[in-house]
């Protein structure tokens, strides 16, 4: 197993060296499929042009098609997702936006838990 | 194939990239408090603008989480990022740049804050040509210890491109109206924006370059 990892990270750092060799400006494949991230957070900022209900649907539509071609789905798109779902008046969704985005990112954990806590009581949880 | 004969064949390959003229001669940028950080994720703040474009700050702030996180950082969602500032009374980002480093760090958790100034953003009409500019400054701090990790400034402008035609004055005339229009009509400084935005942030090749971060496969490599 051992040796099949380091053959494979071998092979990993031939493939980076070639592609270093092969043009130094070659773009590197991103790591994220972004959709229409970028645009939809504008327009949320700018808040004057397309509403929130067409930011979502272009984003929950980005998002299939990020998870059909099997990409990564960026930072902040779920939290994002929440933040869109709150205020179109979804607590539950926003919830599992922002869990989703907690699970894919540890690293948003005290941001993401801060914001789960101010949000009201889901029924029947007990708190 | 065994281990040592792929180590000797990346280290080949190694000197060869070297050889070849890609790497140019490294600038002496000091790294040190970076390496030493290894910061994982970013909250990245409002910037502040002290261009005359009101839409400069927020134009900025959309676009700079591309760069940052395909350089291999976690970015904290920036739309609920403002949004808590906002929801606490901050509403502008010169306030939002005064929040001690504590501070965000207790409610973000993150390991480090980008500060942005914007210094130019928008189009400056002159009669021969309207150029339009993006150009901003950033900061790295670490917000467990409030040290200053890196700092960048880039700049990109629509006069890279129309340099190259010098189809007379009348030429340039003619261009310098339909920049005009261009300019005003689509959100071309936005569009810079994001151009300059990538510039700043994008990690890789040294010379005073950001360093790569953790989810990044060249994490430890520059």
């Amino acid at each position: 197993m051992k040796f099949v990892l380091t053959t494979r990270r071998a092979l990993a750092g031939v493939v980076a060296s070639a592609a270093l060799l092969g043009g130094c400006a070659a773009p590197a494949k991103s790591i994220y499929g972004w959709g229409s991230y970028q645009q939809q957070v504008y327009d949320h900022f700018r808040g004057d042009g397309r509403s929130p209900q067409d930011q979502l649907a272009s984003l929950q539509q980005d998002l299939q098609t990020i998870q059909s071609k099997g990409e990564a789905v960026p930072p902040g798109y779920h939290a994002h997702l929440g933040l869109l779902y709150g205020e179109l008046g979804q607590p539950d969704q926003m919830r599992q936006q922002l869990l989703a985005e907690k699970e894919l990112f540890p690293e948003s954990a005290t941001f993401m838990d801060f914001l789960l806590k101010k949000m009201p009581a889901k029924q029947g949880e007990v708190r | 194939m065994n281990f040592s004969v792929c180590k000797g064949i990346l280290a080949a390959l190694f000197l060869i990239v070297l050889a070849s003229g890609c790497a140019t001669a490294p600038k002496s940028y000091d790294y040190t408090a970076f390496r030493e950080a290894k910061p994982r994720s970013i909250v990245v703040l409002p910037p502040l603008n002290s261009s005359p474009d009101v839409k400069a700050t927020y134009s900025m702030l959309a676009q700079m989480s591309y760069p940052l996180a395909e350089s291999g950082y976690y970015v904290l969602p920036v739309s609920l990022v403002d949004a808590a500032f906002k929801e606490n009374g901050l509403s502008n980002a010169a306030e939002v740049h005064a929040v001690p480093t504590a501070k965000l760090r207790e409610i973000f958790g993150a390991d480090a804050a980008l500060y942005v100034e914007v210094k130019e953003y928008g189009s400056s009409y002159r009669i021969i040509s309207s150029e339009t500019a993006v150009a901003a400054e950033a900061r790295l701090v670490d917000l467990r210890t409030g040290q200053t990790l890196w700092t960048g400034s880039a700049r990109s402008s629509s006069a890279e491109n129309n340099n190259n035609n010098n189809n007379g004055l009348a030429g340039m005339l003619i261009g310098a109206l339909i920049n005009q229009i261009a300019n005003s009509v689509s959100d071309k400084s936005h569009t810079y924006a994001g151009i300059t935005s990538q510039r700043l942030l994008t990690a890789g090749g040294g010379q005073g370059r950001l360093l790569y971060g953790p989810r990044n496969a060249k994490y430890g490599q520059d």
